[in-house]
């Protein structure tokens, strides 16, 4: 078996007499004798090599695509090595949340640094240090809205479904009511809501660009919630925001999102970063961490753990969230990631995507795989066909080409980032033309 | 030292992206961001020694001991790195079809069916990514069963003074009432109160055990007996599995859920605050209720889906920190049955023959035998020299110790709960011991040069008063 215990049999026996005891049973007497399992069923442990060729033969059952033009809420860029160096050092992967200050000036340090790039990214006042993903900094952000007369959290229907679900579930927890503002031409229904936002809604949460891939007019939406009273909260794609309009420009309250495209693997859904920044005005009530800059005894500059009284180890029931570990080392990477990109990257990773999505929608409309939607978008569009989705998508996996997320039997979802190349969406359009071809 | 901000120059960068292969279309100009993005502009050199010194000025488990109670910070393997880098992991999109993701979903499959046997469950869930997030599901179960039951009178979960603070703070979030109970003078729960808070009205109980104070309470029968008599199911908050995993199983204490911290228990690192995993497990009656979908193997082998048509919902977008539990479940199989069991005894050991060492020096706030973590209570030092938890803290901080965690449990006057984890030699537990008995004396003979400690860190007591009173949260 494989084991980290360092002691030889010998030696615990030694520091057993040490403590006036003679078996490891009597460490354990006061446990109940109804409970004390008497087998653990479990597979016998495995030395490393062992365990490594197992962990790779599960690997290997799954498929890694070589193209892939799917997103849907996780994003397919390109990780720059720096990053993944930088991410991987033993200090940062193996020390705790940095309660003691001294010795984590390191953590706090590229926390404080992350919470600033957050707020140059969004324009917004003030960013905590991360929750677990784009889902629950969403939901969050309405718990932060809620006052006693503004219990309702309304949210366009043209968010991710996970999103929308990880509100309901949190609302179920609050007691908070959820509205959903219908959508027309894939964003959502600016018209309609008007006769939904009153003086019960809390706030209004949007996503830019929509999980139509669509971009949503904030500003207006925006003017909308804060007519009647409610906030607007932004869910954004921090790679867009390398040249669409920021949060803080379009009016929003509280900007929140998944950080993943900003250096972090798809890895199947996680670990991911959910990040949220608010206005000055909502500084207290955002949840979790957050790092302030302070002085030593020494007059040193140093960073803290502040405005901790918001949080549960001392509020106890009366904290704004329970949250307690976050995402740090995911923090850390998107910030390591946006000092890598710098201003140019950036803009040049956004610009791209937006570049190569256009030229892909345009060559897939000539192949039969029309859009469905008429308004601009970023990196994300709907196509709809004859062809049934499913066939489609078949035919493109054999090709080694992960096609885009299907809507419906007509509908698909396609992603296109800076990593998709010319040639590689030509691949994809004629491998398209083929299947049109032998469905005609 | 300076932010990454304050480094580098105007046109400096790193050429990571080749110019675009189409036309570059941009977005309409009403669309375009005016702000300026203002990031770092630094070249490559620059970003990895900032990030070197970062990292010199972190104190990780690899740099030296780490007794941080109820945080379990026991080493992190390096196979567990290495089997969540390996590519059929960290290169799949979360919405692959299920058939060309049989390893991620044989993963969760193992996990669940391992951690089920460790923790006495029926089902478990991935989807939370930490403790707390773990907890909060675990109560919404709760609820939504109680519901489904038509009960909805159930408002109340009651809370030992002991637990963490998390356990109200989720508690409230899943929309309870929290109820807090006294404990009994040996930190166990005190079971005339227990009596006393339990009703119609109560959905649920949340309980460590071994407890806070590292002490196994030997009435746990009796209290998951009494919360169930009263219709209320009984909340396991897994911080503290690591003393008994294998030896005594959450399930069979009469516990309904259970919550799991795999970067605790588990070996994965907690990575400076996160990504951690809060795996929620609970007994068949509960299981419908679960978020999201779980890995179910058919019998010709291959894995699908199943979730209940009661779930409460998704906590979380897709199945959770998955590389986590990649890291856990290697961690899991590198153990095995033996091994399981081996690392709950010397956690154990190791804490004890620790407190035994340092027990006439240190006023032990609960006598006798513990699991696996202790806590001493420096009220006396304080009193009479002037000495307190804080003190001895940042004493620790010079001789390359992290301290134990202080001033929890709240029960405690000026607490410190050390938990040495299973993975440290005896040579490093003596060394502490020794560094600890310098202290104790220094307590007594020199209190003045403690309260000057740290003096070895790259700065000295920072002034968290000023920090929260005028807070700079940005550069």
């Amino acid at each position: 078996m494989g084991s980290y215990v360092p002691g030889t049999r010998e030696e615990q026996q030694e520091m057993l007499k040490a403590i006036g005891l003679d078996s490891f049973d009597q460490l354990f007497e006061k446990i109940p004798k109804e409970v004390r399992l008497e087998k653990l069923n479990l597979p016998e442990g495995r030395a490393e090599l062992s365990v490594a060729e197992k962990m790779e033969e599960i690997a290997g059952k799954n498929r890694v695509f070589r193209h892939i033009f799917r997103g849907a809420g996780a994003y397919n860029h390109y990780i720059p090595a720096i990053v993944k160096s930088v991410v991987t050092k033993e200090n940062f992967v193996t020390a705790y949340t940095p309660y003691q200050a001294e010795i984590s000036q390191g953590i706090l340090q590229s926390i404080f640094e992350y919470q600033t790039l957050i707020c140059r990214l969004t324009g917004m006042d003030v960013s905590n240090a991360s929750v677990y993903d784009g889902a629950t900094a969403a939901a969050e952000a309405a718990a932060m809205c809620r006052d006693r007369k503004r219990t309702v959290i309304c949210v366009s229907a043209a968010v991710q479904p996970a999103v929308l679900g990880t509100i309901r579930t949190y609302a179920f927890g609050s007691g908070a009511e959820v509205v959903v503002a219908p959508i027309k031409d894939g964003r959502t229904d600016a018209a309609a809501l008007e006769g939904i936002l009153d003086g019960r809604t809390a706030c209004l949460y949007v996503q830019q660009p929509n999980y139509y891939g669509q971009l949503e007019d904030c500003e207006a939406l925006a003017e909308l919630a804060h007519g009647a009273g409610a906030k607007f909260i932004m869910g954004c794609n921090p790679i867009a925001l390398g040249i669409l309009k920021t949060p803080a420009e379009c009016g929003a309250d509280i900007a929140v999102g998944d950080g993943q495209p900003l250096g972090m693997p798809l890895a199947w859904g996680g670990p991911y970063l959910g990040f949220m920044a608010a206005r000055e005005s909502m500084m207290r009530r955002l949840p979790g961490r957050i790092v302030g800059e302070t002085k030593d005894d020494r007059g040193n500059r140093a960073f803290v753990l502040t405005l901790q009284a918001r949080e549960q180890h001392i509020r106890r029931e009366k904290a704004s969230s329970n949250i307690c570990s976050n995402q740090a080392l995911c923090a850390l990477t998107a910030a390591v990631y946006l000092s890598a990109m710098g201003n140019e990257g950036l803009k040049e990773a956004a610009g791209q995507c937006y570049a190569k999505a256009h030229y892909l929608q345009a060559e897939l409309a000539k192949a039969g795989l029309k859009p469905k939607y008429k308004r601009d978008f970023f990196h994300e569009f709907v196509t709809e066909s004859e062809i049934h989705s499913s066939i489609l998508l078949k035919w493109l996996e054999e090709k080694g080409i992960l096609g885009g997320l299907p809507l419906s039997r007509s509908d698909i979802l396609w992603c296109v980032t800076e990593k998709n190349t010319k040639a590689e969406m030509d691949e994809l359009v004629s491998a398209v033309k083929e299947v049109s071809r032998l469905c005609d | 030292m300076r932010l990454i901000t304050e480094k580098g120059r105007e046109g400096r960068g790193l050429s990571i992206l080749p110019p675009c292969d189409v036309e570059m279309v941009r977005p309409e100009e009403k669309d375009c961001r005016k702000l300026p993005l203002d990031m770092p502009a630094v070249s490559e050199t620059e970003i990895s020694r900032h990030y070197s010194a970062l990292a010199r000025r972190t104190h990780g488990v690899n740099d030296g001991f780490y007794p941080l109670g109820s945080c379990t910070m026991k080493y992190n393997p390096k196979i567990d790195e290495e089997a969540a880098a390996l590519p059929g992991f960290a290169q799949v999109h979360p919405l692959q079809p299920a058939e060309t993701v049989q390893g991620c979903m044989e993963v969760l499959y193992l996990a669940e069916k391992y951690l089920c046997e460790i923790t006495g469950m029926s089902a478990m869930t991935f989807q939370p990514a930490a403790g707390a997030h773990g907890e909060f599901t675990g109560l919404l179960l709760i609820k939504a069963w109680h519901h489904s039951r038509g009960d909805e009178k159930r408002t109340k979960i009651i809370v030992p003074d002991s637990a963490h603070g998390t356990n109200p703070a989720s508690a409230a979030m899943a929309g309870f009432t929290v109820v807090n109970v006294p404990s009994a003078p040996d930190g166990s729960v005190d079971l005339d109160a227990l009596k006393a808070a339990v009703g119609e009205d109560t959905a649920g109980l949340m309980l460590t055990n071994p407890n806070t104070v590292g002490m196994f309470d030997e009435n746990i029968l009796e209290i998951t007996r009494i919360v169930h008599e009263t219709g209320g199911l009984n909340y396991y908050d897994g911080a503290n599995l690591n003393a008994i995993m294998g030896i005594a199983r959450p399930g069979d204490m009469g516990f309904d859920v259970v919550h799991l911290n795999l970067h605790k228990t588990f070996a994965t690192p907690h990575g400076g605050g996160g990504p951690g995993s809060g795996p929620v497990g609970c007994t068949e009656v509960l299981a419908p209720f679960l978020p999201g979908a779980r890995a179910v193997q058919k019998e010709d082998g291959s894995y699908g889906w199943t979730g209940g048509e009661q779930t409460i919902g998704s906590v979380k977008a897709f199945y959770g920190n998955f590389l986590v539990v990649v890291k856990a479940l290697t961690y899991i199989l590198t153990l095995g049955r033996e091994g399981i069991v081996e690392a709950s005894r010397n956690a154990v050991l190791n804490a004890n023959y620790l407190r035994v060492k340092i027990k006439d020096a240190y006023p032990m706030a609960y006598e006798g035998l513990c699991m696996h973590e202790f806590v001493v209570s420096l009220q006396q030092w304080k009193d009479k020299y002037g000495v307190s938890a804080l003190d001895v803290a940042k004493a620790l901080l010079d001789h390359g110790i992290h301290p134990p965690t202080m001033y929890f449990p709240l029960i405690v006057h000026e607490a410190l709960m050390f938990e040495p984890t299973e993975t440290e030699t005896r040579e490093t537990l003596d060394e502490a011991a020794d560094v600890l008995l310098d202290i104790a004396r220094l307590a007594q003979t020199d209190p003045g040069a403690l309260h000057a400690c740290p003096n070895t860190t790259p700065i000295g007591r920072p002034d968290e008063v000023a920090a929260a009173r005028h807070p700079v949260v940005k550069g």
